[in-house]
């Protein structure tokens, strides 16, 4: 018996293995530019950079802790059932969440309500309980939770921002750039100042897809290894 | 019929699930490299879709409106009892699938269980409520749906088969240019939104 327990490696540590647990979704494990998913949500949200970083911040809360409990239930919960009990601890989470963001930030709930409740149905939670919590230890599977939550915000947050910049001239909702009187300076008299014009296009769906799509090209050109061969 | 024909039609395609809503993103980009896996798991949503659809307005208007068998409004559990009839359809399909072609399985993955979170499907449902669809057009609305996505994603599994022997940039190649093209098969279907179907069947 005291065998066993000295076998076991301590509870909660932070070594070289769990450091590349939270930095490899940020990188070369990224869930939306690599693992492909959670791209729904993705689109949707990247329309302005606050509904983005709350996103991100909701998304992260719940991959961490649903991986955590998944993974602590994981000997007991029966394979046949498995993906209704993954999908019954992240519905509870994603209900905590909500009423926790409606509590905080009735706005920013007001303008995400639909996408915060379709976080259960994003494949970032589910495919993480799948393929990492279902096999890996509660610690581990919650440093794997948060790493994948950032690494999907940091893409969220690089989409949001070109989006809103070139769709609606703002950044975080303060204008940037285009033809407006609200500048110290005002842009509508100056023909070098107030050339740039809306393109809504980038409000559109199919530009988040274009966005992405060049994200997904330089982070590739950038890290050589990922580049698709077959 | 006329009308169940033109419920069929909008839903196939001018308000296809993929390319007009974007949904199912994730296993419509990861499982499109091939025709043969594309259409394995587009058969697959057509099945859950038009099941879940059905069974889904049954317990939405029998067991949890107002006017159902209990008699008080339920609809607050809504989004718990979908999920959980969308997930046990989802584990049945996974069964009969292992058992009868365990090659389809292999080459679905983890894109097969993913199904049940695939957006398209909660999505499907969802839109059933809010369009206040009747039995048989939910039904029709099921079928429908599940067939513009099987399309969508035969379409672009397609393309991308053919894409191979071009001449893309080595960084964009496969997901990044997967992407691209979906951005421009939604513009192109945003081009059907016009189509008027109300004399259609008449």
């Amino acid at each position: 018996m005291a065998e066993i327990l000295e076998k076991k490696a301590p509870a909660i540590e932070f070594g070289k293995e769990e450091r590349k647990l939270l930095t490899d979704p940020l990188n070369s494990n990224n869930p939306i530019t690599v693992q492909i998913l959670g791209v729904c949500s993705a689109l949707a949200v990247t329309t302005l950079m606050n509904k983005a970083l709350v996103m991100a911040i909701a998304v992260t809360v719940v991959t961490a802790m649903s991986n955590a409990v998944t993974s602590m239930l994981r000997n007991s919960i029966p394979k046949q059932v498995r993906m209704i009990v993954q999908l019954i601890i992240a519905a509870t989470l994603v209900t905590i969440v909500e009423l926790i963001l409606k509590a905080v930030n009735y706005p920013i709930y007001k303008e995400l309500s639909v996408f915060i409740g379709l976080i259960i149905t994003n494949c970032i939670v589910m495919g993480r309980l799948e393929a990492y919590a279902m096999a890996n230890r509660p610690w581990r599977s919650f440093l794997d939770g948060i790493g994948n939550g950032l690494g999907y915000g940091i893409i969220l947050i690089i989409v949001a921002f070109f989006r809103e910049l070139l769709g609606k001239g703002s950044v975080f909702g303060f204008l940037v750039i285009g033809n407006t009187s609200d500048y110290l300076i005002n842009t509508t008299s100056s023909p070098w100042l107030s050339w740039y014009a809306n393109n809504n296009l980038m409000v559109l769906f199919p530009s988040a897809m274009f966005v992405i799509g060049i994200v997904i090209w330089a982070h590739r050109a950038w890290n050589k290894s990922l580049v698709d061969i077959s | 019929m006329g009308e169940l024909a033109n419920i069929f039609i909008k839903s196939a395609f001018i308000e296809n699930l993929a390319l007009s809503y974007f949904l199912g993103m994730c296993s419509f980009l990861a499982v499109s490299k091939s025709v043969k896996t594309a259409f394995g798991l587009g058969i697959a949503v057509i099945f859950v879709q038009s099941i879940t659809i059905p069974v889904n307005w049954f317990i939405n208007y029998v067991i949890l409106s107002e006017n159902g068998i209990f008699g008080i409004d339920l609809t607050f559990l809504r989004f718990i009892l979908f999920i959980s009839t969308i997930a046990a359809m989802v584990q049945l399909v996974e069964m009969v699938v292992e058992k009868y072609s365990p090659s389809l399985y292999n080459s679905l993955g983890i894109f097969l269980p993913l199904i049940t979170v695939n957006c398209a499907i909660l999505g499907g449902s969802l839109f059933m409520v809010s369009k206040e669809y009747n039995f048989s057009q939910s039904l029709s609305f099921g079928i429908g749906g599940g067939f513009g996505w099987f399309v969508a994603i035969v379409a672009i599994a397609a393309i991308r088969e053919k894409m191979r022997y071009s001449n893309v940039p080595a960084p964009l190649r496969g997901l990044g240019m997967a992407f691209i093209l979906t951005g421009m098969m939604g513009m192109a279907f945003m081009s059907l939104m016009g189509i008027d179907l109300t004399s259609f069947g008449k």
